[in-house]
Parts: structure tokens; C-alpha cells; sequence
């Protein structure tokens, strides 16, 4: 007679253990009656109710059980399996049991969380156990898979996230791979003047880093780059790379920009992108002088090379025998294996022209605050000069916080750091215009080390603010290029009017704009609004829901750079810690064709999105790779013979949960 | 000499397409014939009801039921049958999925009368004459079967041993079920006594068939000259081959005839037409809503391709109907 363990449905013996979950089920399910209704069902030897099952009390009630009942299957209804499935068949394995003769019933999102109703909330819940019951009973004793990890990682990013990631794994002997799309990296960071609270300057705290990534022995720079594709799974990705052509070759360019001075233009033409388009570029340009890689960039869009064909290239005879330039480039597509997968893709700033009432496009006077990080740097459009795009050096100048941010017709978000980096530009400002500074905000939002200390810092230096909206832009009547702000200030209870030479708008952050893309490419989730979601908001803030892929920085949310960087290094962390754990266990979830049943037939062979099913000629049978199979279930949905299966979703299992859950109680 | 075991046959819902099957054996009936002692057979030989009747229970060995169930008198007929018979065999696609009857199943059983006795082009009955389940003529009561709404298989019926599949079996298939009973070399019960491996395995075309097969167009069988060697699904013709069981030797696609799936499906599929659906779907060579639309538009009666004989065992059944 076979035993339960092999698998005959009837005779088994199963446990099943409701959660509380303190009261976030047992608030809104009657937990006491859904193990009552459990102990009723076939083959239930116990049922019970625990205030948290995921404690270790909780989990060594299972494993006393099966000694005592000589348990052989476990039904577990509490949370999300994402957050304890690992844990329970643990604990199941620890009794003596196959962990897979185990099923979680997700009664807290499923069921507590999103239903008010008790009594509804209780059916529901009795109704899922039901299935869960008579699902467990077929289940079959299964092994998880070994795999090992590729120690090489590739960061898709080269803002601050992904260069301190980079330079951690690549410290820890880890090969990296930094696919950055821009000509350098560097991120925003690379464009402020001054950083907030401590106002370090940003570029000497971030250039270093920045040429570390350059002359790293473990770290392959590819900027200018795209991720085009990923295939595999944690531990053996497939990633394919896009590398745009330059037209310059970067293995001999040294970066002395001797080509760029003899360009026939003499002057720019083209709108510097990296100055938000206040200056001129050359067709051949480097972004910024501390660019990394030393790589000068052809834009063929400009070059007159590229448009008729007929430039003297002064550019060619000026980087003379080092050969540099080479205009017959092409785009190269490279692939490399790695074993896990940092993203760190940062953010946009939100557009200002959407909110039309602040005149940003309309009166020149108008600045985003990213355009006057750059006008405030060294090496920016103005050379560090607080020039207005008239000429003049502004006298008055009002700050706006929260533009696309905590409103509904744009973003509700808060952006974390608009409060912060107004200030900073604030102070700036005050200090190399000697302005009269006047900041619009709605509420003051400082909380972070040092910031509060900061913001009473710039209140003594003499800004003024003013706690209200800006309703209004508009010209002054002398139309001599100044603005008038109009807010209610809702301290002193009446409508302020202030003539100011220039406004800075404190634009919010926003996810990419391609965010929607880079998530399907490498399969992880988007939230509201872009920002990729965290596996746990709390207890898993840098893990994706795709083993082997994280996330850092702002990608995530809004975040400043001390905590871009903590996250950074979070990232790196978890990564090694995979990486030197040396495999991956993977799920059984995986399909099986039985290779007697199989007809030959080959519908499933190009159904299968990872190319894991091949096709014996000689045998007239399909077979599954299962290192390549992912469990997405396609092909045992499609076979028309029923020949190919998937482990834990096996017919019998998912018939029987359908009528489990709609047997009457 | 022990007793010739005692073998029956009886009809229900059916086209006679099983007897002439039996009949079909040809030189190999007349063994059968001379190893079983036949004790009913309606079609060929004149027993009635009361002479089952008579019959002690459990005396015949076994019991052939071609058919679906559809009146009440057929029903009556697999419960009597049932208890007289140790073996009782589902015989062909009616009985065992409720066959072509079983397409009654998307009409009521009024419309399936206003069709069969009024408005069909060859109906001649000018004062639209409907079967009554009593009616007194010349002084004599007489009486006719209940019509059920829903046409049932027969082991939706009663408990059924085994099923010998196909509109009609093959000889060969009967043959080889026959002698498994005369010598008790039977599979576990509720076996189909064939092969449980798609048609596909035993097709002569079957390498024929491309690694990814993708169709911009479904074609009827009139629509395409079609060639004599190649996977009929390649040229376009929907083939239930992937999702019909095999034990046929392909006879239709021999015949150059795409398989319209009498044999019902593995043992592994609970759904024939729902499985051939979702692998003919895998088929269609676009991604655009429109195209998949036109696509799949040409498949002129869905239901009536993909469940041709098997919409009664089908997880659907039937379609639904207004009960009063
Ligand atoms: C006006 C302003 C002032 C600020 N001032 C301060 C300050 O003073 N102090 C402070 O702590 N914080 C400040 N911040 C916040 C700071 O900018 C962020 O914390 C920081 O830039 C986040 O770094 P990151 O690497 O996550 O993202 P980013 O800096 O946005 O870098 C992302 C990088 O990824 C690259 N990338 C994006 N998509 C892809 C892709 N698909 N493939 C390859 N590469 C890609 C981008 O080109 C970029 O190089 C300020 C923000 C703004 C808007
Ligand atoms: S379940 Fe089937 S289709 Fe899906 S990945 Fe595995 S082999 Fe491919
Ligand atoms: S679909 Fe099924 S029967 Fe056809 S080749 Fe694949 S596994 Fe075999």
C-alpha cells in the first residue's frame, strides 16, 4: 500500500494553523471559527489558531505536531507566501516532513486587508482554507534545485547609487560591470555646485569616486550603453548591452580635447544637455571637465562630417597619430553572463512647463533649481556667475518649493529633498549675489541629521520665508523683466505680492521616464507613479520581487544622497552576501514533459517565452530544459495532451483547490 | 463444457454507426460470435425488455452501450443493464462523451423538436405534429420516452467499467477489447481501452510538422487542396490530432481528412474542446487584437469543431438554458 508520503491522497494526516497576526487578521476574521471550520474538513488531525505562527512559539508548534499527530501535510493561512512561505516549510522540513507537502493561505492581503466585513472577511477565509486543504492533499514530495552564482554583477546606473555599489562589489574582488547611457557618469550629483546640509562641494567629493570607477582592475566602465536585454535567472543572468558609438575610439583617447579647440566650429552650436541647454556645445564635446570616462563624444546629428561628408576634420589632424577619431564606428552589442543584477537608475526632475501658472518658458527669469545648480557651479554656462539669462545679476529672488509635488494634479508625493536643496540654493545665492532671498514654502520638511540645525542656519543668514503658495506669476507693470509672486501667507493671514529679478522653482522628483521599460527588461514592479518597487517596504527596502535583481537610490523613491548611498551600499551587501553563499536554491516549480505521454505534436515547443523546451527528432518528443524553465506554466497550459506538467501545479492540485473553494461549508 | 460467457449490446442516442462496427469485424465476428453466447442485441436479434428483465443480476459478463442518454426509456435501459452486467463497456464516442447527440446540448429541447419535426427543409408536417409522451389512438393508449433537456454520457448516467472510444470503434480496437474480456487481461477499471497518447504519435505525417508552427489563416477542408504528405495543421486545416487520443491509426488523416476528435482526449485532459482551443490559439501567428480577431474569425463553428463529440463530458456540459 503506498504511504501518504508517495503520494496516496486519501490516507493523509494534515495540520492546519491559522494566524492572528496580533490583530491584523483576527481583527477582521474570526479566526477562532476558520480553524473551527478546518477541523471539520477530510483529513485535518488538527486545527488551530496562533497569535503569530511566524514566531519561533509558532513555528515549533508545527513541528511538535507533526511528532505527536504524525502530520504529513501543513496548511498555514496567514500573510503573503512572499513574506513566509521560506519560513514555514522550513519549519515543516525541521519536523520531518517534505517542506512541500506544505500550502499557505494568504488571509491577511487576501482577505483582512482588503475586506471590512467580519462575516464575509470569515467565509472567505473558510473557503480558502478549504481549497488549501484539499490542494495539499495531492501534493508530491519535491527537492529544491542547486545552482550556482556567477560572481559577476552588473549596476545599471552610474549616478552616486550605482558608483559606490560598483566600487564595494569591485573592493569585495567582484567583477562589475557599470552600463551608464549617458557619455559620463556622475548622475545629478555631478551637476550640483554644493551638496546640502554640510554644502561640501559636490565634486570633490564625487570626482574621486568617479575616476576610482575609471582605474578599477575590477570594475568594466561601458558608458554611453544601454541593458537591451536579460535572460536567465538569479545567479546566471544573460545580459545583452547596447554600446552606443562615440566615433571616438575610447581605448586611445586620452581626453586632452586638443580636438575639441580644433573643431571648425569655433564656437558651440548645439544646446549643452548638460547645462540643461544654457551654453553652446561642439559637435565633438566632453560633458563636464571631470567627465568619466575621458572620452570625447561626436553628436553625428551636428557634425558636418556626418551631414555632408565634406569637414576639413581638424578635429582628425589635431588628435593626429593617436588615431582617436573614428567616424565609421557602429554600434556594438555586446553580451556578458553575470549573477545578479544592481539597478540604479535614479530619477527625472519633474517639467515645470506643466504647471503653466509659474511661467517657466514663458518669462526667461524663471529657473528650475536644476538649472541653477548649474549656474552655480564652476564649471556651468556661467562659470559660477549668478547671471540672469538678461544680463543682469538678480537682486530679489523668490524660491517655490513643492512644484510637482504633494498636489494632486501632478504628483502626490512629498520629493524629500525640494525643502533641503531650496535651502542650500537659498544660501548660495545670498552669498555670491548678496540677494534678497524670499522662499515660498508650504511646510518647512527637515528631517534628516543636521537639517533642522541647517534650515535655522539660513533663517539667521537673513532669507526671508514665507509660509504659503505662489498662486501667481506675473510680469510688473514697468515690464522691466522682474516678476511679481503672489501668495497667501498663511502665517500673517493676508495676500503678499513681492517683486523679485528671478524665480527658482524647487521641481519635484520623478521616476524615468523609460522606468516602465527597464522594469519589464530585467521583471521586476513599478509602484504609483514609476519608482520601483522594494520586495518589503520595511525589512527589504533595496530587494526586488525577482531573486537576484536590486534596487538603489532614487529608483526607489525621492531620497537624498546620504541615503542613496546607505542604499547603495545595502544593495552591494545583500548582492555578495548571495554571491559568496556560492549557489542559489531554486523553487520546483518547475515543468516536466512525461516523456510516454508526449505526442510529439511540438505546439508547446515555441510557446515557451525562455526558449526552455527543445524537441527530440529522433525520439519525436518535446523535453524541458529545467535549469531554463521559470514555472511560468505556458506550455502545460498549451500542451493539448496533457503531457507536460508543472511541479505544485499539477492538475489534480489546482482541480481540487477550485473545489475547495467553491464546496459549499 | 463451461457456459459461453453471455455477452449484450444495446443502443441509445446513436447514428447505428457502432453496430455496423460490430458487424464490421468482418470473418473476426464470427469467432467472437462463436466464443460468447449473444443474449441481447436489439439491432440484430429479437429479445425484448422483459427477457433482461428476466435475467438474474450480474449474469451477463458483459455489455456493450453504444450511445448517448437522452430519453428516459434509455436511462431505464443503462440502469437494467447495468445491474444484470459484470462488465459494462461505454462503446464509442456517444456513449462515452455524449458523441455528435451530445451538440443538442447548446439548444433546449423544445427548440431541437421545432427543428427536427417543423421548420427543417425536408420536414413534411403540415399540421406540425409534435411526438407526444401519450396520445390514445383508435381507443389504445399509447405512449413515448420522456425527452430529457440534456443529452448525458453514459457513465453520467450509471457506473461504467470501460470505454472503447471513436465514432465508430475500429475493428481493431473492438477486437483487441473483445479478447482482453474473453481472457480477463483487463486494465484498471474506468480505463479507455486505447492507446493514451495523442493522435499525433501514430500520424504518418507527423515530421512533417515545422518546430514553430504559426498560422495567419484557418482553412476549412473545402477551401484548400490539400496536400496528401504534409501536417494538415501546416496547411492551415485544424486537425484535432494534438488533442484526440490515438488508437485509430490516423484513419481520417489517412483518408486526407483533418481529425475531428471522436476519440476524446487523453486520460489526462478533463476538457478536449478547452485544451484544443488553447493549443490552437498558440497557432495564431499575431499579437494584434484585430488580426487575432480576424484570425480566429474563420473558424466557423467553434464549438461545434473543437467539442464535436465530446461537449456532454466536457467541464461545460451544456449551454445554459432558462429553467421555467
Ligand atoms: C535640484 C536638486 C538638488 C539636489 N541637491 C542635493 C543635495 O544638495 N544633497 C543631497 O544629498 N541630495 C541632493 N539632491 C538629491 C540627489 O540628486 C539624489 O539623491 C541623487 O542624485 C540620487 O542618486 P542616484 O544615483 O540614485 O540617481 P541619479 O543621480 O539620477 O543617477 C542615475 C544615473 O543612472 C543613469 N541611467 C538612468 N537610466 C538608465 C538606464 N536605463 N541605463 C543606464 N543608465 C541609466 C542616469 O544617466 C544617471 O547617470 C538634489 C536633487 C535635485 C533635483
Ligand atoms: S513552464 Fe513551460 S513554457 Fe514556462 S518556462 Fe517552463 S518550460 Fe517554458
Ligand atoms: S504540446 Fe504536449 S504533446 Fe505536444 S510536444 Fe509539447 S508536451 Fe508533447
Amino acid at each position: 500500500m503506498p504511504t501518504p508520503e508517495h503520494g496516496d491522497a486519501n490516507a493523509v494526516r494534515i495540520g492546519v494553523y491559522i494566524c492572528h497576526c496580533g490583530t491584523n487578521i483576527a481583527g477582521t476574521v474570526d479566526v477562532h471559527a476558520v480553524a473551527e471550520h478546518a477541523g471539520t474538513l477530510p483529513g485535518v488531525v488538527v486545527a488551530r489558531e496562533y497569535k503569530y505562527m511566524c514566531s519561533d512559539p509558532g513555528q515549533e508548534l508545527i513541528k511538535a505536531d507533526i511528532r505527536e499527530h504524525r502530520l504529513d501535510r501543513i496548511v498555514v493561512a496567514s500573510c503573503s507566501p512572499h513574506l513566509h512561505e521560506k519560513t514555514f516549510r522550513g519549519a515543516v522540513a525541521d519536523g520531518g516532513v517534505n517542506p512541500f507537502h506544505f500550502q499557505m493561505v494568504n488571509i491577511r492581503e487576501h482577505v483582512s486587508w482588503v475586506h471590512p466585513d467580519k462575516r464575509a472577511g470569515t467565509e472567505k477565509a473558510d473557503a480558502l482554507v478549504r481549497a488549501a486543504v484539499s490542494r495539499v492533499r495531492h501534493h508530491k514530495p519535491l527537492e529544491t534545485r542547486r545552482v550556482p552564482v556567477r560572481s559577476d554583477v552588473l549596476v545599471v546606473g552610474g549616478g552616486i547609487a550605482g558608483i559606490h555599489a560598483a566600487l564595494t562589489l569591485a573592493d569585495a574582488g567582484k567583477h562589475v560591470t557599470l552600463v551608464e547611457r549617458e557619455p559620463t557618469i556622475g548622475g545629478h550629483m555631478a551637476m550640483f555646485d554644493k551638496t546640502f546640509p554640510t554644502l561640501d562641494c559636490a565634486a570633490c567629493i564625487l570626482t574621486p569616486k568617479m575616476t576610482a570607477v575609471k582605474a578599477h582592475p575590477n570594475i568594466t566602465l561601458w558608458a554611453y550603453a544601454e541593458v537591451q536585454a536579460v535572460s536567465g535567472y538569479v545567479g546566471n543572468f544573460t545580459v545583452t548591452v547596447k554600446r552606443k558609438p562615440r566615433y571616438v575610439r575610447d581605448d586611445v583617447c586620452v581626453g586632452c580635447q586638443e580636438c575639441i579647440d580644433a573643431c571648425v566650429y569655433k564656437v558651440g552650436k548645439e544646446p549643452d544637455a548638460f547645462n540643461l541647454g544654457m551654453s553652446k556645445r561642439k559637435p565633438i564635446y566632453l560633458p563636464f571637465p571631470q567627465a568619466v570616462p575621458q572620452v570625447v563624444t561626436i553628436d553625428p546629428e551636428s557634425c558636418i562630417e556626418f551631414k555632408s561628408g565634406k569637414c576639413k576634420k581638424t578635429c582628425v589632424e589635431a588628435c593626429a597619430d593617436r588615431h582617436a577619431i573614428d567616424f565609421t564606428q557602429q554600434e556594438r552589442i555586446e553580451t556578458i553572463e553575470v549573477g545578479t543584477i544592481l539597478l540604479t537608475t535614479g530619477f527625472k526632475v519633474f517639467d515645470a512647463k506643466r504647471l503653466p501658472s509659474y511661467g517657466y518658458g514663458t518669462y526667461p527669469n524663471v529657473y528650475t533649481a536644476l538649472e541653477v545648480e548649474r549656474l552655480l557651479n564652476a564649471s556651468g554656462p556661467t562659470a559660477g556667475e549668478m547671471v540672469l539669462r538678461d544680463g543682469r545679476t538678480p537682486r530679489t529672488v523668490g524660491i517655490i518649493h513643492c512644484i510637482g509635488s504633494r498636489d494632486e494634479h501632478t504628483n502626490k508625493h512629498c520629493s524629500r529633498v525640494c525643502c533641503m536643496y531650496a535651502l542650500k540654493l537659498a544660501h548660495l545665492v545670498q552669498e555670491r549675489t548678496g540677494a534678497e532671498v524670499y522662499d515660498f514654502y508650504i511646510d518647512m520638511r527637515t528631517p534628516g541629521k543636521g537639517f533642522e540645525e541647517f534650515y535655522n542656519r539660513v533663517a539667521e543668514e537673513g532669507v526671508h520665508f514665507i509660509r504659503g503658495k505662489v498662486a501667481d506669476v506675473y510680469p510688473t507693470a514697468e515690464q522691466d523683466g522682474r516678476l511679481i509672486l503672489q501668495a497667501e501667507d498663511t502665517l500673517l493671514g493676508n495676500v503678499r505680492r513681492i517683486p523679485v529679478d528671478m524665480v527658482i522653482l524647487a521641481v519635484g522628483l520623478e521616476a524615468q521616464a523609460d522606468a516602465e521599460d527597464v522594469r519589464r527588461t530585467f521583471n521586476i514592479t513599478c509602484g504609483t507613479g514609476g519608482w520601483f518597487t522594494e520586495r518589503h517596504p520595511k525589512l527589504a527596502p533595496v530587494a526586488t520581487f525577482t531573486d537576484g535583481v536590486w534596487i538603489a537610490g532614487a529608483c526607489q523613491g525621492p531620497k537624498d544622497i546620504p541615503d542613496t548611498v546607505a542604499q547603495a551600499g545595502a544593495a552591494a551587501g545583500e548582492a555578495l552576501a548571495l554571491i559568496n553563499a556560492g549557489h542559489i536554491e531554486l523553487e520546483p516549480n518547475t515543468a516536466y514533459i512525461v516523456a510516454a505521454d508526449c505526442s510529439g505534436c511540438k505546439t508547446c515547443v515555441p510557446m515557451c517565452p525562455y526558449k526552455a523546451i527543445g524537441f527530440d527528432a529522433e525520439q519525436g518528443k518535446a523535453a524541458i530544459n529545467e535549469v531554463l524553465c521559470k514555472g511560468c506554466g505556458t506550455c502545460v497550459s498549451v500542451c493539448p495532451s496533457g503531457s507536460a506538467r508543472q511541479n505544485l501545479f499539477e492538475d489534480d492540485e489546482i482541480y481540487a483547490e477550485i473545489g475547495g473553494v467553491l464546496a459549499h461549508a | 463444457m463451461t457456459a459461453k460467457p453471455k455477452i449484450a449490446f444495446y443502443w441509445c442516442a446513436s447514428c447505428g454507426g457502432c453496430e455496423e462496427a460490430v458487424v464490421d469485424l468482418a470473418e473476426q465476428v464470427l469467432d467472437v460470435v462463436a466464443a460468447v453466447d449473444i443474449v441481447f442485441w436489439p439491432c440484430a436479434m429479437d429479445f425484448k425488455r422483459h427477457d433482461v428483465e428476466a435475467m438474474a443480476d450480474g449474469s451477463i459478463a458483459a455489455t456493450f452501450v453504444n450511445g448517448a442518454v437522452r430519453t428516459t426509456e434509455q436511462e431505464e435501459m443503462a440502469h437494467l443493464l447495468r445491474r444484470k452486467s459484470r462488465v459494462l463497456v461505454a462503446f464509442g464516442a456517444c456513449s462515452q462523451l455524449g458523441g455528435i447527440p451530445g451538440l443538442a446540448n447548446l439548444s433546449d429541447t423544445a427548440s431541437v423538436l421545432a427543428t427536427a419535426y417543423r421548420t427543417s427543409p425536408s420536414t413534411v408536417n403540415p399540421d406540425g405534429v409534435l411526438p407526444q409522451r401519450h396520445t390514445v389512438d383508435g381507443g389504445h393508449a399509447l405512449g413515448l420516452p420522456g425527452l430529457y433537456e440534456t443529452v448525458r454520457t453514459l457513465d453520467q448516467v450509471t457506473d461504467v467499467d470501460y470505454y472503447l472510444p471513436g465514432c465508430a470503434p475500429t475493428p481493431k480496437l473492438i477486437a483487441a477489447a473483445v479478447q482482453a474480456l474473453l481472457t480477463g487481461a483487463l486494465p484498471a477499471k474506468g480505463s479507455v481501452l486505447a492507446p493514451d497518447i495523442a493522435l499525433c504519435d501514430e500520424c504518418a505525417r507527423k515530421a512533417s510538422k515545422p518546430d514553430a508552427l504559426a498560422l495567419a489563416a484557418f482553412k476549412r477542408p473545402s477551401e484548400v487542396v490539400l496536400n496528401e504528405e504534409e501536417c494538415l495543421l501546416a496547411q492551415g486545416v485544424l486537425c484535432m490530432g494534438p488533442a484526440t487520443r490515438g488508437g485509430c491509426e490516423a484513419a481520417c488523416v489517412q483518408g486526407n481528412m483533418p481529425c475531428t476528435g471522436c476519440s476524446g482526449p487523453t486520460s489526462r485532459v478533463r476538457d478536449q474542446g478547452a485544451k484544443a482551443l488553447s493549443g490552437f490559439a498558440s497557432l495564431v501567428a499575431s499579437n494584434d487584437a484585430a488580426e487575432i480577431e480576424r484570425i480566429t474569425g474563420a473558424i466557423a463553428d467553434p464549438v461545434g469543431t473543437l467539442y464535436r463529440y465530446a461537449l456532454p463530458a466536457s467541464l461545460l456540459r451544456r449551454r445554459r438554458v432558462a429553467v421555467s
